[in-house]
C-alpha cells in the first residue's frame, strides 16, 4: 500500500485525530493527535492490511516554537512504510510511550529523551543513554549551550587558527 | 572449619563489571553483569562513551562539509555512511548521480562491505580465543585497503563521495587489480572455512547460543545480517533497490539453522561468509560492464536544497541505515539523524544475555558485529 492509502485508511477509521497529512515534501507524513498515539500504533500493527510490524526508527526534532517526535514505521510481511508525527508543546514535552508496542522503541526514546528532552510516559527505563547521567540540558535542542566545563574538565579549546590571526592582526599593527 | 557449615553450596548473586577497556567490546562499550556463578541474571549495556554529537555537528558545518564526518559514524564500513548522506542530499534536491557515478559507488562498497566482513569473522575467531583465523582474514582485509587507498587516497575514512557521485574515477589499472583481488578471494575463502567456520571447535562454540526468532528480530529491529540470519529474507539491495543495485544479479543469503537451532550465533557468523561471496558477484558484474561518462554531477559549491524532508536506506555492512534528513532550504541541515544497525543490535543484548553464560556473552557481541562509534555516533 502506498503511504497517502494508509493515511487514508487511517482518516476512516480514527476521524479528526489525524490532524493533517503532508505530500508535497518528498516523504508524505500524517501529523496524528499525541493522545490517540498508542491506539492508532496499536491500529497499524494488528490490521492485517498494514501490519506494520516494525518501527524502523523514531526521533526527535526541534522547531524552535514546538518539538515533533517522528515515527518511521515498516511492514516486513507487505513491505510498505508509513511516516507519522506527533507535535508537543516545547517547555515539558510528554507523550506516551509505544515501547509496549515495538521493542525497539524501548532505545530510541532513550535517545530522544536524552538528546531532545521528549518525557515517555510509562517507559520502563527512561535514562540518559548518550550522555553522562549528569549532563544539564539536550544537546540537539536549538537553544541549547555547552556548558564550559565539565566536572572540572574544559570543554572547549582555543582554536590555532583564531591564535593564528590574532597573530596576523598584531603583524599588520606593526 | 566449623561443624555447622551448610551441607549445599551457598550461592551469591555478583555484579560484575565489563569493559569499557576490555579487548572483545570492538570499541568502548561497557556491561554490568549481574551473575550467578557463570550464568547471567542480566547484562545491562552502558553505551555512550564514544559520543561525539555528530547529528549535532551536521547542523554547524552544511551539507558538503558534514561528507568527512560521516566517515567517523561507523569507521570500519565508512562507504556506506557517505553514501548514505550523499543519498539523502540527492533525494532532497533532486539529484541525479551519473551511471558512472553509481558503479564506482557500488565497487567501492561492495569493496569495503568485503573488508568490514573479513573483519567481523576475524575478530570472532580473536574473541573466542583463536588468534591465526584474525590474521588470516586481516591479511585479506589489508590488500582491500590497499586497493582503496589507491583510490581514494585513505585506508579507514574514505571521504571518497561527494554530494552527486564520487571524487575521483577509478585509476588506470585498478580495473585489473581488483579482478585479480576477486580471484584470489574466492580460494582463500575457502581455505578459511576449512581453517576456522567449518572447524568442530568453532560450531560447538557458536552454534545454539543466544538463538533469535524472526518475530523477536523484526521486533526488535535488527537489520542487515543479524535480521537475515534469522530467515527473514530482506535485503534494501534487493528489495528496495538504490543506486546501480538493479543490473546486478545476486542472491540474498538467509540462515537456515544448519548448525543447531535458527537465528544462532553461528548462522549470523556464517551470514558474513555468505554474504562476501554475493559481492564480489556484485563485483565482477560491476567491473565488467562499467559504462563511459563522468562520476560526478554538477552541484553548486553553495548547496540548498530545498525545504523539506526525507528518510534514505542504504544496506550497510552492518544493515539498513537509514539517514533521516530535514532541510529548512538553508545551507545548513536543520536535523540529522542516523539510524543503524548497531544501535539495535545493542538494544536486545539485555534481552538475549538472560541465562547466558558469561564467555558466550562475548561470542553474542561479536556475532550481532556490533561497532562502538555506530551506537553512540
Amino acid at each position: 500500500m502506498e503511504p497517502l492509502q494508509i493515511y487514508e485508511r487511517l482518516k476512516g477509521r480514527f476521524g479528526e485525530r489525524i490532524l493533517e497529512t503532508v505530500e508535497k515534501k518528498s516523504d508524505p507524513f500524517a501529523v496524528i493527535d499525541p493522545a490517540a498515539l498508542v491506539e492508532i500504533c496499536y491500529y497499524l500493527r494488528e490490521d492485517p492490511e498494514l501490519a506494520m510490524d516494525c518501527l524502523s526508527n523514531e526521533t526527535g526534532v526541534d522547531y524552535k516554537d514546538h518539538v515533533e517526535v517522528v515515527y518511521h514505521l515498516f511492514s516486513y510481511s507487505h513491505r510498505h512504510g508509513a511516516v507519522l508525527k506527533i507535535k508537543l508543546p516545547r517547555e515539558e514535552p510528554r507523550v506516551t510511550t509505544v515501547e509496549s508496542i515495538w521493542k525497539s522503541a524501548n532505545w530510541m526514546e532513550r535517545e530522544i529523551f536524552d538528546l531532545v528532552g521528549v518525557n515517555f510516559e510509562g517507559h520502563s527505563d527512561l535514562r540518559r543513554i548518550l550522555m553522562p547521567e549528569d549532563w544539564p540540558g539536550h544537546p540537539l535542542r536549538k537553544d541549547f549551550v555547552e556548558p564550559q566545563e565539565y566536572h572540572g574538565i574544559s570543554t572547549v579549546r582555543e582554536s590555532p587558527i583564531v591564535r593564528l590571526d590574532q597573530h596576523k592582526d598584531q603583524h599588520k599593527k606593526k | 572449619m566449623s561443624d555447622t557449615a551448610e551441607p549445599t553450596l551457598r550461592t551469591e548473586e555478583m555484579t560484575l563489571n565489563m569493559g569499557p577497556q576490555h579487548p572483545s567490546t570492538h570499541g568502548v562499550l561497557r556491561f554490568v553483569i549481574r551473575a550467578d556463578g557463570e550464568v547471567m541474571r542480566e547484562a545491562v549495556p552502558d553505551v555512550g562513551y564514544l559520543h561525539r554529537s555528530i547529528e549535532k555537528i551536521a547542523e554547524k558545518v552544511g551539507y558538503h562539509g558534514f561528507m568527512p564526518y560521516t566517515d567517523r559514524v561507523d569507521y570500519v564500513c565508512a562507504m556506506f555512511t557517505n553514501q548514505g548522506w550523499g543519498m539523502a542530499c540527492e533525494k532532497l534536491a533532486g539529484i541525479e548521480v551519473p551511471r558512472r557515478g553509481e558503479y564506482c559507488r557500488v565497487i567501492s562498497t561492495e569493496f569495503n562491505r568485503i573488508a568490514s566482513h573479513l573483519l567481523t569473522v576475524g575478530l570472532m575467531g580473536m574473541d573466542i580465543g583463536a588468534m591465526t583465523p584474525f590474521l588470516h582474514a586481516l591479511r585479506e582485509r589489508e590488500m582491500i585497503n590497499d586497493l582503496i587507498e589507491e583510490l581514494c587516497g585513505a585506508r579507514l575514512t574514505f571521504n571518497y563521495m561527494r554530494i552527486g557521485g564520487v571524487a575521483w574515477d577509478l585509476p588506470p589499472g585498478w580495473r585489473e587489480k581488483a579482478l585479480a583481488y576477486l580471484d584470489h578471494l574466492d580460494p582463500i575463502l575457502e581455505e578459511y572455512n576449512a581453517l576456522f567456520s567449518y572447524n568442530k571447535i568453532c560450531i560447538q562454540r557458536l552454534a545454539n547460543v543466544a538463538p533469535i526468532s524472526p518475530e523477536e528480530a523484526i521486533n526488535y529491529n535488527l537489520v542487515g545480517p543479524n535480521l537475515r540470519a534469522c530467515g527473514v529474507k530482506w535485503d534494501v539491495r534487493k528489495d528496495m533497490p538504490y543506486s546501480a543495485y538493479s543490473d546486478f544479479e545476486f542472491d540474498v543469503p538467509i540462515g537456515r539453522g544448519e548448525w543447531g537451532t535458527l537465528g544462532d550465533s553461528m548462522d549470523r557468523y556464517m551470514m558474513r561468509i555468505y554474504e562476501m561471496k554475493e559481492s564480489a558477484k556484485i563485483l565482477r558484474q560491476a567491473l565488467t560492464r562499467m559504462p563511459e561518462g563522468p562520476v560526478l554531477a554538477k552541484v553548486v559549491r553553495n548547496f540548498r536544497p530545498p525545504a523539506g524532508e526525507c528518510q534514505v536506506r542504504v544496506e550497510s555492512a552492518r544493515g539498513d541505515q537509514g539517514w533521516y534528513v530535514v532541510s529548512d532550504g538553508t545551507g545548513y541541515p536543520w536535523r540529522v539523524h542516523v539510524r543503524t544497525g548497531s544501535f539495535a543490535a545493542m538494544g536486545i543484548i539485555q534481552k538475549l544475555s538472560r541465562g547466558l553464560m558469561i564467555a558466550d556473552l562475548v561470542v553474542l557481541i561479536a556475532s550481532l558485529d556490533v561497532i562502538a562509534p555506530e551506537i553512540d555516533r
